[in-house]
């Protein structure tokens, strides 16, 4: 297969940034997104170009590592996969691909699709967490959970941390992923101690951090290799009214 | 110098307890007086730097991902390990250590394998308290399955994607103690050297992956968490950033190397497709509780999967292996479909797959059940190869996926440099030349969450707090130069060649002489061979960009670079070792009926590497293994 690319290129976060067009010749279908950039890549490093820069390491969907809107959707067309899962025979022979990096105020451009994502790390370490120290844990099985409880933990706590929710939302908001979060530990009997005091803190970073608001457009949902489901968002809704009902005042909030 | 693995005295169950008692401690004022580096945020790092930072080190932990979350642990699928006998099957710690031991081909060291099988249990007691969704049976208890080469249901899991909880548990136990101030995370930052000063590990020199920046940390101690070297292969289940380079960089300042021919090839990973084809993707092992693995009883049968009846088809581990039958350990399931496609019978484009075959088991248990325990995986495998596994039989084919060798470590996960510590895929201590599945991530959190922060304070314990931060000795500026001096160098080539021409060459050199099986005429050809591509490499590789930028072929050129150094110890290590056990496969030394063959009176040690000067052969030298609790007997799974 052969395919025209319009790809972002831009060297450092200074730069304005311009699309530039590459031709991808004799393109596999069995290929990968990502490896199709290799192919790319290759070409032009031959012919002296710099390369087109891009997160990628597991290459198999679950480090979460690669990032990249294709044709205006958040790791392409195909719904759950991520970029590196996306075959090429999902596109027509002789297509114009256009590739970006995510948008978003909190994700700057460090370089062509590479975009800085430690704000979802600032999150999880404002409370992402259960606080158990290592060793004089209880025995594994002396606190049963429901199956249902423990799969719906499993059901949000499949997320991969990539940002598609955040790209592929109109408000770049990241309700989705901090939703996850909430919604994981939230249903298990450990995370019940810490979480009213979690849901405060993670969104207080949240807004910190400049992601926007959730209007509700399920774009993350449609957007996220992982499928996670929107419903967490409601269940994080929920826990957040309840604790801010109840919040103790400032100055109580680390122990 | 001579090799002190330091194991305690006296009878197995009881030397962990003694030493533990044994080891000094620091109180958390006083270990706040002492910085410990950390490399490497997988499992293993991960939870070595929550555990020291939550006892009051300082910890700077150190990753290339943007994000520590990202590590390869991430993308392990199977399952842990632990001896809970929850199931009822009689488990036992005993029965997890014999099981390591005899899985690991009488090669690993049955001090640390007891440690291993003691520590398991406290291991899924630390992750359900963390809030790993483990699977769970409808009474609410944990559920477990079973895995190769062992005959009981030890292993937990959070569906396909246990890696990823559990690595989930160990960043988000470290990103709370980043909260507390007592660890500091810098991603997108490579280790790229040790600074070794007064013969002591002192610290580090890393690059700054986003602004080129070289800098030197120092540290009362260095713990290196960075995992195996399968992408010495070009191609293997491995993560694309998977690399040797901190590894070996400590091997060049006097790290010894242990028994580095000693890798795992995985039996169940989907074939090879095409050129352009960066990774082999595994599919979990766990498929094989319910896969049956056959080809054809024919060379060169084309017929499609389902016009092949029956009585012509050659379910050959069952064959082979009739009491463990698909459940065979992985690299006698490798060696045998490697067999049968030698045969002229491996199925697909280049023969070079065999069949797992789901028809019966959906005919047995219903498609329902089958989709419950592995429609991801099934999923997976649909999106890459395009087929439909429900329907047809999935292709497989074996991988690069695991190395058991690494740096020598002493009974306290030190290597032979004081106060570097190795844990982790990283070193060479627990899984002998062949590693049991689900058992690399309880190797991983048994060394990060319970074993090193006691031997790193203990270390520390003897010495003067308060060095941290002084990186005056001469020793860092010169590792600083000498690292800059090499980016330089790389840069300063401008070949023709791109970096992964040059990995794609040595992958494929390695895995046809010193992958699934070895030779010594294939070594001997490899060993003359490396050093080609190597001087080829250095004269024409084709680096653009410049130093001070993101430059991610700059990043791929340092550590290929190093796999064309470290390829070299590999092979010499593999023609060294004339026997064949585990993984390491020598076509000289197998039985008449192709099995391996061990050679005890003369291989019943570990080989640990020493490095000697660019262009001289490394020193070899030997620490015995002793079997006590488990007679050293010959390997059957039959």
């Amino acid at each position: 297969m052969n395919f025209t690319l319009r790809v972002w290129r831009q060297k450092n976060a200074a730069d304005a940034g311009r699309f530039e067009m590459y031709e991808a010749k004799d393109v596999s279908p069995d290929l990968s997104a990502l490896e199709m950039l290799d192919l790319v890549n290759d070409e032009l490093q031959r012919r002296g170009v710099d390369p087109i820069a891009f997160d990628h390491d597991c290459r198999e969907g679950i480090c979460g590592s690669c990032a990249m809107m294709i044709n205006g959707f958040a790791h392409g067309p195909q719904p759950a996969v991520a970029a590196c899962q996306l075959y090429m025979r999902h596109f027509k022979d002789g297509e114009t691909i256009t590739i970006e990096p995510w948008r978003a105020r909190a994700f700057p451009v460090i370089k062509d699709l590479v975009v800085d994502r430690s704000a979802f790390d600032r999150i999880i370490e404002a409370g992402g967490y259960i606080s158990v120290d290592t060793g004089g844990a209880p025995e594994a099985n002396s606190i049963p959970v429901p199956k249902r409880d423990a799969e719906e933990a499993m059901d949000a706590a499949a997320c991969i941390g990539c940002g598609a929710c955040v790209a592929a939302c109109p408000n770049a908001s990241a309700m989705l992923f901090v939703a996850a979060k909430i919604s994981h530990l939230a249903k298990l009997p450990q995370g019940q101690a810490e979480r009213a005091r979690r849901v405060l803190d993670m969104v207080e970073r949240m807004d910190q951090e400049g992601f926007g608001h959730c209007t509700n457009h399920y774009e993350c949902m449609a957007a996220c290799p992982k499928s996670i489901h929107v419903q967490f968002i409601a269940q994080l809704n929920r826990d957040y009214l309840r604790a801010a009902r109840t919040r103790r005042p400032s100055g109580c909030k680390s122990d | 110098m001579t090799l002190d693995p330091k194991i305690p005295p006296g009878p197995l169950p009881q030397q962990w307890d003694a030493r533990r008692k044994a080891l000094r401690t620091l109180d958390p004022s006083a270990a706040q007086g002492y910085r410990v580096i950390i490399v490497g945020t997988g499992l293993a790092g991960a939870s070595a730097a929550a555990t020291l930072a939550e006892r009051g080190f300082q910890v700077e932990a150190f990753c290339f991902q943007d994000s520590a979350r990202r590590a390869h642990s991430i993308a392990a699928q199977g399952g842990i390990n632990a001896a809970k006998n929850y199931p009822k099957d009689d488990d036992s710690i005993e029965r997890l250590f014999h099981d390591t031991i005899k899985g690991g081909d009488f090669r690993s060291r049955e001090a640390n394998v007891y440690r291993l099988a003691q520590i398991s249990n406290a291991i899924i007691d630390q992750c359900v308290a963390q809030g790993v969704p483990f699977a769970r049976e409808y009474d609410g208890y944990l559920a477990n399955r079973s895995f190769g080469g062992v005959k009981v249901r030890r292993t937990f899991y959070a569906r396909g994607q246990t890696g990823q909880q559990l690595l989930l548990g160990a960043y988000q136990a470290m990103m709370r103690q980043v909260q507390a101030g007592r660890v500091r995370v810098h991603p997108r930052t490579e280790m790229l050297d040790l600074v070794v000063a007064d013969g002591e590990a002192r610290g580090i020199v890393v690059r700054d992956l986003v602004s080129g920046e070289v800098q030197a940390c120092a540290g009362d101690a260095v713990v290196l968490a960075t995992g195996g070297y399968s992408t010495v292969y070009f191609l293997s289940t491995n993560a694309k950033g998977c690399n040797v380079t901190a590894t070996y960089r400590a091997h060049r300042r006097g790290a010894w190397f242990a028994n580095p021919c000693f890798t795992q090839i995985h039996p169940t990973c989907i074939p090879m497709a095409g050129h352009y084809q960066s990774k082999l993707t595994l599919m979990s092992e766990s498929l094989r509780n319910d896969g049956r693995i056959w080809v054809p009883n024919r060379q060169g049968d084309t017929r499609p999967p389902a016009e092949i009846p029956e009585a012509e088809r050659d379910y050959y581990l069952e064959r082979r292996y009739p009491s463990y039958g698909n459940l065979a350990p992985r690299d006698i399931a490798s060696r045998a479909a490697k067999a049968v496609c030698d045969e002229g019978r491996g199925i697909g484009p280049g023969g070079q797959g065999v069949y797992l075959d789901f028809a019966d088991a959906i005919r047995k248990l219903s498609r329902k059940t089958i989709e419950e325990r592995y429609g991801n995986l099934f999923d997976m495998y649909q999106e890459i190869t395009d087929e439909d596994a429900y329907a047809a039989p999935m292709r497989i084919s074996p991988a690069p996926h695991y190395a058991m060798g690494g740096l020598w470590v002493d009974y306290h996960l030190m290597s032979t440099i004081p106060g570097l510590f190795v844990i982790g895929e990283a070193n060479f201590s627990d899984h002998g030349a062949n590693r049991l599945g689900a058992s690399a991530l309880m190797q991983g959190l048994a060394d990060g969450y319970f074993i090193v922060p006691l031997t790193v304070a203990d270390h520390l314990a003897g010495r003067p707090a308060g060095r941290r931060g002084s990186a005056a000795h001469p020793a860092f500026a010169a590792a600083r130069r000498e690292v800059e001096e090499r980016t330089q160098r790389l840069l300063g080539v401008r070949g023709t060649r791109t970096v992964d021409a040059f990995h794609r060459q040595l992958g494929k050199l390695m895995w046809d002489e010193c992958g699934m099986s070895r030779s010594a005429q294939g070594l001997t050809r490899a060993l003359a061979e490396i050093p080609r591509i190597r001087e080829a490499f250095w004269k024409d590789v084709a680096v653009l960009g410049g130093g001070e930028e993101l430059n991610q072929a700059l990043e791929k050129a340092g550590r290929v670079a190093d796999f064309l150094e470290f390829a070299e110890l590999m092979c010499r290590d593999a023609l060294h070792r004339e026997e064949s056990c585990g993984g390491h496969f020598r076509v000289e030394h197998q039985s008449s009926d192709g099995e391996a063959k061990r050679d005890d009176a003369r291989f019943c040690y570990v080989a640990a590497w020493q490095f000697a000067d660019d262009g001289q052969p490394p020193v070899l030298h030997r620490e015995p293994l002793t079997f006590e609790a488990v007679p050293l007997s010959e390997r059957s799974y039959r």
